[in-house]
């Protein structure tokens, strides 16, 4: 396959199924899902093939392909992936067949596969776009088939939620939209061309001409937007109602994926296009983030209701990334794109989880649950592996993640690594606790004949359990692909800004005194700039 | 008598920019004619058809009008008072695709409402051609005149409904307010006389140039004046309050042809005045219509989130709609001028579609217009469901529809003409409005049908009309490039020759 041509496949190849779907015959309905299958399946083996064909040496964005779309608005269809959005593509293509195989709908199956389909095209091309407008047509597009998955598949309040969810998220990008706009139209006086465009490279250029207030504007406007989507405290009340109440493969799709177009734009379209702007808001977005830690956890610990509880433990891991990502640092925004796999894995496993012991019992409150370690051995095991990862612990993959933010935040700001730490305590204690409650004990009447888990549901937790162990154990092909993208980004901060971004690796072995040396030296650097 | 005639100038006539004007006015005198000589032996179906050919020609009449005003630049014709320009032509081709959608809705509406006749399709071309002549007059009598055409023909179509008194409520309410509008108007155009000694546009553009008037009372007052009378037309808040009601009260296939053509020869009188003869002062006006857009994008999409009637809310989303296309007239460039005539363009495929589908569901009588009566529309009738959700999605400017660029080209115009604030409110006026149409797609969607509906019966008029615009929309949302392009050529301009 020509180089070049595999993104557009992988971005169409669910809107072709989709378009496949909705010409069978409801006769033969039975197909409905084996096609479904079989397209997120094939794009999901194009994605790791893409990973395969990777290079991994290489910083800059790979398979473009750049074609003029709206000439005469500066607009052109322009993809590639880098180290920072491959794995994100990967996640998008593993985890949208194992959603699509691990939950049937209750009713208007084919509605329901279009759209999942529908919104896979969408979030690829999120991914994958290096056009400012091309990339806002995905990200608002995605919303459309949310509303309808969530609103006419989801739980007893879906109406509510799908609204809110739809609105939330579109106020967002509204902004965005007016300052995407209004940094291309400045930035065309900077370009070498004289003409509009949207082509995220060149305005990544242009972009540090602008006066330094207009840039901070615009880097607000873009921020709410990703802000809404992350979501980040205190813009995230959208997520618990639309999580709860969205079917299972929405939740796991909603969590494993569509969070994750909030913190890639803020890596993408935050630091890349405004690094002194990024900077400037870096202590507003990383405390936001810290309270999200906190608040999240807190909360999450008061839930009766499992899949809220795993909502809102959502929020507290998006924290973390946000944290890592404003660290500004290798370490920081390596270890916020690790954990965004990471958290993709990991609560969409456990909302499958959830998903699963709702079909068996019918309800969702904790209370209501006692015992099911006796009833479902598997599904206990495989609960206490994806709880444990989502806690932190050493060998699996969440560890690996907050570790590396938390180093990177350490260096670049101690306290809030510090407080952001004792979130994964307040993880342990949340999950821990809610583990304890509902599969502990003895079961009552209405948990002892709950069925485990069938093989089907088996063969869907296999690959997500073995990339959470392997993920944990061995990241470095992960973090080795990543590495020369983040480099080349921090670089281009560096470049624009003219600031140099704390590392780890500037410290002598073990010093303590010269690493608050140098965290004090990039303090009174920041206290000179403004 | 004789020697009076002797001494009126009587200006040399190019009819070829004429063609359009005289085609459409000629097809409605023929259509009563023809029906009142030869009427029962012609087909029920026949006026409907006359009237979708009288559209088609026009539209194939505006070609070569196109190629000369591409070929000589903008002109003027007879005595200065047609102007020959790519953005008349534009108006012109949308009034007359407005026309032919219209009459395609209307044909199993008046035929379910017992009001078969060749009278309808006559008023509609009668006030379409009103509307050429506004979209193309470069003299404000002219204007007057076309919106005099345009206006009493729709006073008679919104009551056209014999036998339902708000149909005929409407009528009077929309005429009494439209009445004083015209004054308004009329009173506007003597004072700009007054100060600028012309009543072509050409001459008062000239005027302006060369004398400063910024600060002339005359002057200012005649605008305000013109204002009023292009708000009442163009539904912009204060000026809206006939809009809910003389929509909720008119048969729905009017309401299409108000909403989208009625509207957009409004706007285009409105820009033909402001932009391109009033462009010397646009410090001075800038200022109302940015008011006037904020005002209308507010209340527009506000209210209607309390309303519960179809009809009404989007009667209030066209107001929400009239004020984004005004933040485009306030930017005064020539990018705003392209942005607002596609934004027209999009709206009308949009507003007419979506009254089509509301001229389906309401029944007998056009009676069922409440939100109710859409419930469950996805599963009694999925295909009229998702293409008015296209159109919907459309109105709230979602990607992949052309309501999306519509408001795209908009903002951009604003965002260029420095309106940052203004552009920043008319988004989040959209999501507000976007609200509202969630609503709709909620009824029709995640509702439960009410089991006693009666069975919808989707004429072919209808059908394909809503098939046509709900194309249109997507294909120029996945690929808007042409109809971009074609609104970026279609100069508005006063300043080349005058014939």
């Amino acid at each position: 396959m020509d180089g070049s041509m595999v993104l557009p496949v992988i971005i169409f190849l669910p809107l072709v199924g989709a378009a496949a779907i909705a010409l069978i015959a409801p006769s033969r309905s039975t197909v409905l899902k084996p096609v479904a299958v079989a397209t997120s399946a094939a794009t999901g083996a194009l994605t790791l093939w893409l990973m395969a064909a990777f290079d991994k040496n290489d910083g800059d964005f790979q398979f473009t392909q750049l074609t003029e779309w709206i000439g005469s608005a500066g607009i052109s269809w322009h993809v590639g992936v880098d180290g920072i959005s491959l794995f994100l593509v990967v996640l998008t293509g593993v985890l949208f067949p194992l959603a699509i195989v691990a939950c049937d709908p209750p009713h208007d199956a084919k509605a329901y596969y279009i759209w999942l389909l529908v919104l896979e095209t969408g979030c690829l091309g999120v991914f994958l776009s290096l056009d400012l407008v091309l990339f806002f047509l995905f990200f608002e597009v995605v919303l459309i088939p949310m509303y309808f998955l969530i609103g006419s598949w989801g739980h007893e309040n879906r109406k509510y939620a799908a609204t809110k969810f739809f609105l939330f998220t579109m106020l967002g990008s509204a902004l965005m939209l007016v300052g995407m706009l209004t940094l291309a139209l400045l930035a065309k006086d900077y370009s070498d061309t004289g003409e509009i465009t949207f082509n995220l490279i060149e305005l990544a250029n242009s972009a540090g001409e602008l006066p330094t207030i207009t840039a901070r504007w615009i880097f607000l406007s873009f921020a709410l937007a990703f802000a809404v989507k992350v979501p980040i405290f205190p813009v995230h009340t959208w997520l618990p109602d639309a999580h709860t109440e969205a079917p299972t493969a929405g939740s796991v799709i909603l969590a494993g994926v569509m969070l994750k177009l909030g913190t890639y734009g803020l890596v993408r379209f935050g630091l890349y296009l405004f690094p002194e702007a990024s900077r400037y808001f870096a202590p507003l977005l990383f405390t936001l983030g810290v309270i999200g830690i906190l608040y999240g956890a807190v909360v999450a610990t008061m839930q009766r209701d499992l899949k809220r509880l795993v909502a809102y433990s959502s929020v507290a891991h998006l924290g973390f990334i946000v944290l890592g990502i404003f660290s500004i640092n290798t370490e920081g925004i390596e270890g916020g794109l690790l954990q965004m796999v990471n958290h993709g894995l990991s609560t969409g496993a456990l909302f499958l989880l959830v998903g699963f012991i709702y079909e068996r019992r019918h309800t969702r409150q904790i209370s209501e649950m006692i015992g099911l370690q006796k009833a479902a051995p598997v599904l206990a095991a495989v609960f206490t592996v994806v709880m444990l990862s989502s806690v932190g612990l050493p060998g699996l993959n969440g560890f690996v993640g907050e570790f590396l933010i938390l180093a990177g935040a350490f260096v670049a700001h101690r306290w809030w690594a510090v407080v952001a730490a004792a979130g994964v305590i307040l993880a342990a204690l949340y999950l821990l606790w809610a583990y304890q409650r509902v599969f502990h004990g003895t079961p009552d009447d209405a948990n002892r004949s709950m069925p485990d888990l069938n093989w089907q549901e088996k063969l869907v937790m296999l690959p997500l359990v073995g990339l959470i162990v392997f993920l944990g154990v061995y990241p470095k092909p992960v973090i080795e692909r990543m590495e020369p993208a983040v480099n080349a980004l921090i670089e281009h901060m560096e470049d624009i800004e003219g600031f140099e971004s704390p590392t780890v690796d500037d410290r002598p072995e073990g010093s303590f005194e010269d690493l608050r040396t140098l965290t004090d030296d990039y303090g009174s650097d920041e206290g000179e700039g403004h | 008598m004789l020697s009076i005639f002797a001494q009126v100038d009587i200006p040399h006539i190019e009819w070829l920019p004429l063609i359009p004007h005289v085609v459409m006015a000629g097809a409605a005198v023929v259509l009563l004619t023809i029906v009142s000589v030869a009427g029962r032996w012609l087909p029920r179906w026949f006026p409907a058809a006359w009237t979708v050919a009288a559209g088609l020609a026009v539209l194939a009449t505006a070609i070569p009008v196109w190629i000369r005003a591409w070929q000589e630049g903008p002109h003027s014709v007879v005595a200065g008072s047609i102007g020959v320009d790519g953005f008349s032509v534009f108006i012109i081709v949308l009034l007359a695709c407005t026309v032919v959608l219209t009459a395609l809705v209307s044909d199993g509406f008046l035929q379910r409402e017992s009001l078969d006749g060749p009278a309808f399709y006559v008023l509609l071309m009668l006030s379409a051609t009103g509307g050429i002549a506004m979209a193309s007059a470069n003299n404000l009598i002219v204007l007057f005149l076309g919106l005099e055409i345009l206006s009493l023909a729709v006073y008679v179509l919104v009551a056209m409904h014999l036998r339902r008194a708000e149909s005929q409520e409407a009528g009077i309410k929309y005429f009494v307010l439209g009445a004083f509008a015209s004054a308004f108007l009329l009173y506007g155009i003597a004072l700009v006389y007054g100060a600028t000694g012309s009543l072509n546009l050409i001459g008062i553009e000239g005027a302006l140039r060369t004398n400063d008037l910024s600060d002339n009372g005359l002057l200012l007052a005649g605008m305000a004046m013109l204002l009023v009378g292009f708000g009442f037309k163009v539904a912009a808040v204060p000026f809206h309050a006939w809009t809910p009601d003389v929509y909720q009260g008119a048969p729905s296939p009017v309401v299409s042809y108000m909403a989208a053509g009625v509207k957009a020869a409004g706007f285009a009188a409105l820009l033909r005045v402001f932009f391109a003869g009033f462009g010397e002062v646009a410090d001075e006006w800038q200022p109302v219509i940015f008011g006037l857009a904020i005002a209308s994008l507010a209340v527009g999409s506000l209210m209607a989130i309390v309303q519960t009637d179809v009809k009404r809310i989007l009667a209030y989303s066209s107001i929400s709609h009239a004020g984004f296309i005004l933040v485009g007239v306030q930017a005064a460039t020539h990018d705003g001028v392209a942005s607002v005539l596609f934004y027209l363009a999009a709206y009308a495929a949009m507003a007419i579609g979506s009254f089509a589908v509301v001229t389906v569901v309401s029944g007998p009588g056009d009676e069922g217009t409440a939100l109710d009566n859409l419930r469950g529309l996805a599963s009694r009738r999925p295909l009229l469901a998702a293409g008015f959700t296209v159109l919907l999605l459309s109105q709230a400017g979602i990607p992949f529809t052309a309501g999306f660029w519509a408001k795209f080209e908009v903002i951009t115009a604003a965002v260029d003409a420095r309106s940052f604030w203004l552009a920043v409110i008319a988004m989040l006026a959209a999501v507000v409005a976007a609200f509202l149409y969630l609503r709709i797609v909620v009824a029709m969607f995640l509702d439960a049908p009410d089991p006693d509906a009666p069975r919808l019966h989707i004429p072919r008029g209808p059908a394909l009309a809503i098939t046509i615009v709900v194309l249109f929309t997507l294909a120029f949302g996945i690929y808007p490039e042409p109809l971009l392009s074609l609104a970026d050529d279609a100069w508005l301009n006063l300043r080349l020759r005058a014939h």
